[in-house]
């Protein structure tokens, strides 16, 4: 999976021709390691339509700043350089699945 | 070991594909796994995330025997990587509900997997307050881990709400960041152990805020200003200045897939006989999603083995019957 930083933020996400997930996380954070295949297995399933990328909150705090993340892993969605939706928390791949294709088709 | 297969695949006949399923993969599910594969069973382990449950969140595990002073994250990849020696399938993906019969099924909501018994290993999530403001700044200073969220709030002052051991740890753990560290409880004691309060209470960025109960928390757009407390005998308020709550309040037991089928308690665990055994024959219990008043990581070790076992000898006893 790619990594976005503070530098290429705005090229890899909000700059993206496709919509971008971006899993804001950190070394420390367990449920951010629990969640890491699920998020992987999304990235498999949805190359093409939807680019994940993973975003290191202690390296990259001007972006976790931006976007007010106080809570990790948060999961947020862009399309066309917006935040469309996000999850806080450890979530399922079905509840993934279900925004993104909310997203697609919106 | 034939690794994660899909739900897809599993058999859509009534063969059971395998003989014991064990839903949840933190420590009750892992040791389960580890005790029924041991015990010459074939195995299918069912994780909606991967491996570790709520302990894997847990910052500082001192209580772990044979283990002491490792972080919640080691311990589980320890247990996780011992089981993974063995020949047993991991299956990822979420467990809807249950079907009873011969054998049992599970649903998914990429098919169904079959088994000829259950151990129900699903763990809990934490209890929320249920107050105004609380699912609005989830994410936003409301938070439930923190090992996970406590950097964010490096020179802030923070509140933890409830009286446990979990609540006194998580306080310690936050005093590192926080500028300040409300600690809440709704009863003048705490209910955590002495040797816990002993070493954490003296943390002087910590502050006893007792007996009140939390009422609203209060913010704006992107973040908490407030948290409203009232005495539980309503003859006095309080309004504390934080930019973070972290709430450790209790447990919910993920147990919603089974609870039109199993036997639950009122808090809606699991109820169980001594051998572990819920209210249907071949279905078992271990762990936080049980009715065992403890919760501790190795009191779900425990009962991931005893299930396990009770596990094996029901399918014993089942092949004895059937065979006479």
């Amino acid at each position: 999976m790619i990594e976005a930083t503070d530098q290429n933020f705005e090229t890899e996400v909000l700059k993206s021709n496709i919509p971008v997930l971006v899993d804001f996380w950190a070394a420390w954070c367990g449920p951010c390691r629990m969640i890491e295949p699920v998020v992987e297995e999304f990235a498999r399933d949805f190359e093409g339509r939807i680019k994940a990328v993973k975003l290191d909150v202690d390296a990259n705090q001007s972006a976790a700043g931006r976007f007010a993340i106080r809570s990790i892993p948060s999961l947020l969605f862009f399309k066309e350089g917006r935040l469309a939706n996000q999850i806080v928390g450890a979530c399922t791949k079905s509840q993934l699945v279900s925004m993104a294709e909310e997203i697609l088709a919106g | 070991m034939p690794d994660n297969l899909t739900a897809g695949e599993a058999r859509d006949d009534n063969t059971p594909a395998a003989d014991i399923a064990i839903v949840g993969a933190g420590p009750a599910g892992l040791t389960a796994g580890l005790y029924a594969v041991r015990a010459g069973r074939s195995v299918i382990l069912i994780e909606q995330l991967s491996p570790g449950g709520q302990a894997a969140t847990t910052w500082h595990v001192d209580n772990y025997p044979g283990l002491p002073h490792v972080s919640g994250a080691d311990l589980t990849m320890k247990i996780e990587s011992q089981v993974r020696e063995f020949n047993l399938q991991v299956l990822s993906g979420q467990v809807l509900g249950m079907v009873p019969g011969a054998p049992h099924q599970l649903d998914m909501a990429t098919g169904n997997i079959k088994a000829r018994a259950i151990i129900f290993a699903t763990g809990a999530k934490p209890r929320p307050l249920n107050i105004p403001g609380e699912e609005e700044f989830r994410g936003k200073g409301v938070s439930y881990c923190a090992t996970c969220d406590g950097a964010f709030f490096r020179g802030l002052p923070v509140a933890v709400i409830g009286g446990g051991n979990t609540a006194l740890e998580e306080a310690e753990f936050l005093t590192r960041f926080a500028s300040k560290v409300y600690l809440v409880h709704r009863r003048e004691q705490f209910r955590a152990d002495k040797v816990v309060q002993e070493r954490v209470l003296p943390n002087p960025k910590l502050e006893n805020i007792t007996p009140f109960i939390p009422r609203r928390i209060v913010g704006q757009e992107q973040s908490i200003q407030s948290l409203e407390l009232e005495r539980p005998d309503k003859t006095g308020k309080r309004e504390l200045s934080v930019k973070g709550v972290f709430v450790f309040t209790g447990l919910n037991p993920q147990t919603d897939m089974v609870k039109n089928v199993l036997n639950l308690d009122e808090e809606g665990y699991i109820t169980t006989g001594d051998d572990l055994s819920a209210s249907i024959p071949g279905i078992f219990a271990a762990g936080d999603c049980r009715a065992n008043q403890v919760k501790q990581i190795v009191v779900a070790a425990g009962e991931g083995a005893r299930a396990a076992v009770m596990a094996d000898r029901y399918l014993q006893t089942m092949a004895d019957d059937s065979s006479c």
